[in-house]
């Protein structure tokens, strides 16, 4: 079993007609944190989503655990943790409700809940440090405990391989803190993890290798640059250093390193 | 005296009873996708297969069954398929639906008189066999949507984890359509094909003023369900008004009277929400010249300041400035 966990082989998507990912070729071994990084459009969300069978290739092959996608089926191994504003939907539903969900594949359709499913439920919901939220709705959360109770969710299943996008977008320092110290004891399990990111932020320390995604190629591929888990520059700091585009006059994202040393940008 | 010494006024109730209990449990679902009117338009396709009916001289419901599954698996196709022009391929379907319903009727040489028995109910008119096909229709309704209530659940709140987790997320929608389908015909003879969505959606919004949970919702509105059917079928034996309508309107009675209460539990759940200090204890000097590196407080859910969410990161307006967390401190944006 030294399959790595995900594998991508010469991997190519087109998301109408327009070539979204091009000779992706990634191995993440187990244990592996792997961070993905890149600007809004380089396909670094697409890239999971693909590892995730969520978006068709059009060439290459993805493989998860050493079978190939189309043949996968344990799924209970795989904890997605996707990205969204919010876990509200049309009817009600109580945090412990949308956690419970994390189970489900690992349970059969009318056997209902076991025992060991509702101790990791209860796990899970403490792990994000939402206990005295379990039994209130999603929707009056705030949008930090919102998206804790996705990874929750996630973590539910005891994933063999969390893939997350974005997990800390629009998330307050105090939310993330907590999701980075639940990562950590995932990790210390020898879960293998792959998120996407803007910047990494409190979950720097635990990642142990950066993927920088450019035009829908992989344009780094290695450990993470201190640069990479600290947006501080070192020196000569202030506070109105936002860059902003020369016509628009919005702030430019700062999406990795690599972007920084642009001049410009198309 | 007793309303249970007529056998019809029993079938009535009998068929009003599984069709309370059926048709908010799937109406539950499609609350939750945002589909609320889904039920609507498949009532209206089922005029042409009771007007099929009516020209073949086959049973009305089996061919409103038949035709409706068929209606509610296009919709279910067009709305996946996302075309931005969804909605209105939808509406094309409901009108074509009542349209050919009503000429079909009229070919079949049948009045306007008999159609609206199916339109708007006439639930003291059904006969015993009706009742066993509302009681087994229902039933099958009742037991998948309840006993698969997580599957449908994490389906409806999120497709793509429904699909990362093994759901066959197709099955399980092409379910929820069929089950309306057969659900809008089952409460056909009670409450009227154009009235049915009503009962499918009215109970779920009016559970929903007072749930935090799904499950909860479910079978409060269950439970709302078959008190309005049972309520409007009694009521209108005893004022001799439509049965159909007096149903819809005891929901909406129902839910007019949930909803003070509802507005009053959301109003105490912001109350005690933690809230924090409102005025800021620190003065601004200290923020930012002296110690760049450590904000005086840290920013966050409970901080007091309010937040504005600004791109990829979340600011917070603090004394008219405002904060992004950046790094190990705050930048202004």
């Amino acid at each position: 079993m030294n399959d790595p966990v995900v594998t991508v082989s010469d991997g190519a998507v087109e998301l109408g007609g327009r070539p979204v990912l091009r000779g992706i070729d990634l191995a993440v071994r187990r244990g592996e944190v792997v961070a993905v990084l890149g600007a809004n459009g380089s396909g670094k969300s697409t890239l999971v989503r693909t590892v995730l069978g969520l978006v068709p290739t059009s060439r290459g092959e993805v493989r998860l655990f050493g079978t190939p996608l189309e043949d996968f089926h344990d799924w209970h191994r795989v904890g997605f943790v996707p990205q969204r504003v919010g876990a509200a939907s049309g009817v009600p539903a109580t945090v412990r409700e949308v956690v419970a969900s994390g189970r489900l594949s690992r349970r059969r359709p009318f056997v209902p809940s076991k025992r060991g499913d509702r101790e990791a439920v209860e796990a899970a919901i403490d792990a994000v440090g939402l206990r005295e939220k379990a039994r209130d709705g999603v929707a009056t959360l705030s949008g930090g405990q919102q998206q804790r109770v996705l990874i929750a969710r996630a973590l539910a299943g005891a994933p063999d391989l969390l893939v997350l996008d974005e997990p800390t977008a629009g998330v307050d320092v105090h939310s993330q803190q907590a999701f980075a110290d639940a990562l950590a004891t995932l990790v210390a399990r020898g879960a293998t993890i792959v998120l996407v990111a803007h910047e990494l932020g409190p979950l720097g320390p635990l990642v142990d290798r950066a993927v920088v995604m450019r035009d829908g190629r992989v344009a780094y591929d290695g450990p993470p640059i201190d640069a990479f888990t600290d947006a501080d520059p070192p020196h000569g700091h202030d506070h109105h250093h936002v860059e902003r585009d020369l016509h628009t006059g919005d702030p430019l994202p700062v999406a990795s390193p690599l972007d920084r040393a642009r001049e410009e940008r198309p | 005296m007793s309303l249970l010494t007529y056998d019809f006024m029993i079938r009535a109730l009998l068929g009003a009873l599984f069709t309370g209990l059926a048709a908010p449990a799937v109406g539950t679902y499609l609350v939750q996708r945002r589909l609320a009117l889904m039920g609507d338009g498949i009532g209206h396709i089922a005029v042409t297969g009771v007007a099929l009916g009516l020209l073949t001289g086959t049973s009305p419901t089996v061919t409103a069954v038949i035709v409706a599954v068929i209606g509610a698996v296009v919709m279910e196709a067009i709305r996946t398929s996302g075309r931005t022009s969804g909605d209105v391929a939808l509406a094309l379907l409901f009108y074509g639906g009542i349209a050919g319903g009503v000429l079909i009727t009229g070919l079949a040489g049948q009045s306007a008189a008999t159609l609206n028995t199916y339109l708007f109910g006439s639930i003291t008119t059904i006969s015993t066999s009706d009742v066993w096909v509302t009681a087994v229709l229902a039933l099958v309704v009742v037991v998948l949507a309840v006993g698969l209530s997580p599957q449908l659940f994490t389906v409806s709140q999120d497709q793509e984890f429904a699909r990362v987790a093994g759901l066959n997320v197709r099955f399980y929608n092409l379910l929820v359509s069929v089950l309306a389908a057969v659900t809008v015909t089952v409460a056909m003879r009670t409450v009227g094909l154009l009235l049915v969505s009503a009962l499918m959606v009215v109970p779920v919004a009016t559970s929903q003023q007072v749930t935090r949970g799904f499950r909860a919702t479910l079978f409060a509105a269950m439970a709302l369900g078959t008190l309005a059917s049972l309520g409007g079928v009694s009521v209108s034996a005893f004022v001799d008004a439509q049965p159909g309508a007096t149903i819809v309107l005891l929901a909406l009675a129902l839910f007019v009277a949930a909803y003070p209460v509802g507005v009053w539990l959301r109003r105490r759940e912001r109350l005690a929400a933690p809230f924090t200090e409102q005025g800021d204890p620190f003065p601004l000097a200290d923020e930012h010249t002296e110690v760049p590196e450590t904000h005086a407080h840290e920013h966050g859910e409970a901080c007091g300041h309010p937040a504005v969410p600004h791109g990829d990161h979340v600011d917070y307006v603090h004394d008219g400035h405002r904060h992004a967390v950046h790094g190990g401190h705050y930048d202004e944006h």
